[in-house]
């Protein structure tokens, strides 16, 4: 039997990106918190400069719980699925994924909190993609500013606003929301190459920009600005630039005296009483199982782990999975459309073997409403970035855009020693919307070495993420072209497997109908139960989701110390 | 520490390796035919075999040495010692291959004494490339794998050319030369980001530096189990 621990204010599942952001508010309002981490510590020694290690054997997601339950992919219900994915894409770990993520650091624009009733009055209902569940967000982007603002001046974020106030800068991005105030730090500086694309994006009467980053671009709170050495990418910083939740936030809240970080917690179910409210959670440390009981409990996993804990944590009152009485866990899923990627060729060296993906120049122009979409047929656009970041290994598999018969030989060798580093390839993040048929649910067959199901994606894009990545597709290789590439290629529209962007399948929204939960991200049906992270959103922007996360969960853990006696006690 | 003194030992038979790389590529003048390059076949052979068998490390070794040849352009994934990464690597983290090396190789070894009448590792570059080829086509009769196969040994081969010498392979660091990689650093000046810049090779590896290699002392504080009882 479970041993049963003393209960405490607040339990939080998972101490990542945003589970570690949670942590702090809620800290620092004196509440007592208790934050379980399937991982453990990494410090910067763990994060050695090794390619092979952290890009081709997937060091350290591939010994971790994440990766023992790495969902399953089918396009449609009707299909085979795909095969698995060998390395789950998230990692666990005392601050999560945000160790090695790219870093990068956006607000979402104010248009993808409105999608659907701007969307109507400036095209027309009939805009909307057929079978789309998209929403409008409970609130706009000015409920969440505020919220933004204090994740940025927290984990410290460089960039360069484009937007104070409602002044216009054209150093930044011209089309961003108001920000009340600069960023923490000025931008990562440029490279020769990005800034040549800058130059370039600039002829072609682009606004391009260097990107935001929660990364140092100087000393910050006593940690080191970026060392640019190249290793970023499925890397951790070993000069701890990186704004990660475990040099930060986590730490801050560790001092408050407030926050019990116990890790290598493995969280089966979340507990509920008869009446329907969450009494704590059951977990397993080499085994072992415990009984943590809170007043409330924040579930802070991954998207697919938390749509995966609720539909698993099934109880009298709720016999289809916590929180599951409208049918809405794991609905309204949608992966930010990454593939249909383009590559480009270029007749001189563009000396990209340092930086790091977030040092780069973004282009806004045709992302969301940033366009006008009149004489067109799709809803949304794509955020265009190039970035600096090259390894060997990496280089040296190289497209050889069709020059060579064989991609091995001496022909093949004489190309890759002239162009290993004369080749460029653009991060493309398009709009991708929620839809009737993708979704996420528990997959009948496959389990984890414990025995439970694992999640199971049901997705794949639509007629409007494909219009999408052709149009970007072509604004992209304009750029390039500008910038003078010999050669431009594009990638496919790939398959929509497990990604780093996954959103959905415990939306925020007003309506309980189609909602999991509230505008504060507390469940519709177990008042105490609060979740965070982007299966929260309801859009995805043409942006990393990790600020806009953060800040929701900011914003929740805000609401919930504010409210604290009302939430850890009402009935429903 | 026992590692670290082996890693060490790793790197400095790596680095003799690499000189050793140079005497083949002047040799390179000879006419084709035969094994092209004696002397790092002979740096290997005072290396053991930790997984593969003596027949398959013959057969691997001739296969990368197809694949990324040592020609006009410098040393390739022989003189990278990339077949002894791959011989290391098939005991851990490429463990889950190592059946299909096992019937890839053979493959190979039975095309080549089918179509030639001799041992793979004995054939002309040419005819070795003829079979290679239809492994990557996956064009091999009998043989479902070839094409899975061939994509597994090129990826494999990339990283043992290219891969930080720790592991094994890119010895005397020809895998970077051959790209202009100039080498893992920890910091990275704004000069060295120039477009045109004139970055030195910095020759080590990521170990190299003592930060990446000693035991984590602060972990123990923070990362003891404890409960919220």
């Amino acid at each position: 039997m479970a041993t049963r621990l003393r209960e405490t204010d607040v339990v939080i599942v998972g101490l990542g990106a945003v589970g570690g952001i949670a942590a702090l508010p809620l800290t620092q309002a004196g509440l007592e918190v208790i934050g379980l981490e399937a991982g453990t510590w990494l410090t910067k020694r763990d994060f050695a400069p090794d390619e092979l290690r952290n890009n081709y054997r997937g060091w350290p997601q591939s010994a971790q719980k994440a990766n023992r339950e790495i969902p399953t992919h089918r396009p449609t219900a009707a299909s085979p699925p795909f095969p698995r994915l060998a390395i789950h894409p998230m990692m666990n770990a005392v601050g999560g994924t945000s160790l090695h993520y790219w870093a990068q650091s956006w607000r979402l624009n104010p248009w993808d909190f409105k999608v659907v009733s701007e969307t109507k009055r400036r095209y027309g209902s009939a805009r909307i993609p057929g079978g789309s569940t998209v929403e409008d967000w409970p609130f706009g982007y000015e409920e969440l500013e505020p919220y933004y603002d204090k994740v940025e001046v927290e984990i410290g974020v460089s960039g360069a606003a484009g937007n104070v106030n409602g002044a216009v800068d054209r150093r930044g991005n011209v089309f961003e929301g108001p920000r009340r105030r600069e960023y923490p730090m000025p931008p990562l500086r440029g490279t020769g190459f990005t800034d040549l694309m800058a130059a370039a994006a600039r002829t072609l009467g682009w606004h391009p920009f260097p990107g935001p980053a929660a990364v140092n671009s100087r000393l910050y709170q006593n940690r080191s600005g970026c060392m640019y050495h190249g290793f970023c990418n499925r890397g951790g910083c070993h000069v701890d630039a990186k704004g990660s939740t475990a040099v930060t936030t986590i730490p801050k809240a560790q001092a408050t005296g407030r926050l019990k970080v116990v890790t290598r917690a493995h969280v089966t179910t979340i507990d509920s009483d008869g009446d329907g409210r969450v009494t704590g959670v059951t977990y397993l440390v080499d085994g072992m199982e415990y009984q943590q009981p809170a007043k409330v409990v924040l579930l802070a996993s991954y998207t697919y782990e938390n749509v995966r804990v609720l539909l698993l944590s099934k109880s009298k009152a709720y016999p289809n999975g916590l929180s599951n009485n409208h049918g809405q866990v794991g609905r309204h899923y949608f992966s930010h459309n990454q593939t249909a990627g383009v590559s480009a060729l270029f007749p001189w060296n563009t000396n990209s073997w340092y930086g790091l993906p977030a040092q780069g120049t973004a282009v806004d122009d045709w992302a969301d409403d940033n366009f006008d979409h009149s004489a067109l047929d799709f809803v949304g656009g794509g955020n265009l970035w190039v970035y600096s970041d090259r390894r060997p290994i990496a280089a040296a598999s190289m497209s050889t855009f069709g020059k060579t018969g064989r991609s091995w030989g001496s022909e093949w060798k004489a190309f890759v020693k002239e162009n290993a580093d004369r080749t460029n390839t653009s991060y493309l993040q398009k709009t991708t919307l929620p839809y009737e048929a993708n979704y996420l649910d528990l997959d009948p067959v496959v389990k984890d070495p414990l025995g439970f199901n694992v999640c199971r994606i049901t997705a794949e894009y639509k007629e409007n993420e494909r219009k999408i990545a052709l149009f970007i597709q072509d604004k992209m290789e304009q750029w390039y072209r500008a910038a003078g590439a010999v050669a431009v290629e594009r990638a496919p529209v790939g398959p929509m497997g497990p990604s780093t962007h996954a959103y959905g399948g415990t939306r925020m929204g007003d309506n309980p109908q189609t909602n999991v939960v509230d505008r504060w991200g507390f469940s519709h049906e177990a008042a105490n139960l609060g979740v965070l992270g982007a299966s929260t959103m309801g859009t995805s922007g043409a942006r990393n989701p990790t600020l806009t996360a953060q800040a929701l969960a900011w914003r929740t853990a805000d609401h919930l110390a504010k409210s604290f006696n009302a939430i850890a006690r009402r009935r429903l | 520490m026992s590692k670290l003194i082996s890693r060490r030992e790793l790197l400095k038979r790596a680095g003799v390796a690499g000189v050793a790389a140079v005497v083949p590529v002047t040799a390179d003048k000879r006419p084709q035919q035969g094994p092209a390059f004696a002397a790092p076949q002979a740096a290997a052979a005072r290396e053991p075999l930790e997984h593969l068998t003596a027949m398959e490390s013959d057969v691997l070794e001739a296969i990368v040495a197809r694949l990324i040849p040592s020609d006009a352009r410098g040393p390739g994934a022989k003189e990278a010692r990339a077949a002894h990464y791959i011989d290391r690597a098939l005991g851990g983290a490429l463990a889950s291959s190592r059946t299909l090396y096992a019937a890839g190789l053979a493959a190979v070894e039975e095309v080549a004494q089918s179509f030639r009448g001799k041992a793979f590792k004995d054939l002309l570059p040419d005819e070795q490339d003829d079979i290679l080829s239809r492994f990557d086509s996956g064009t091999v009769q009998g043989f479902a794998d070839a094409a899975a196969f061939f994509a597994v040994v090129r990826a494999h081969t990339l990283q043992g050319t290219f891969c930080d010498p720790y592991y094994g392979g890119n010895a005397g660091f020809v895998g970077w030369d051959l790209i202009g990689y100039p080498g893992v650093r920890t910091l990275v000046t704004p000069d060295e980001q120039r477009l045109g810049a004139d970055v030195p090779f910095n020759r080590k590896s990521a170990y190299d530096y003592e930060m990446f290699t000693k035991a984590v002392a602060s972990a123990a504080p923070m990362g003891a189990i404890t409960h919220g009882d």
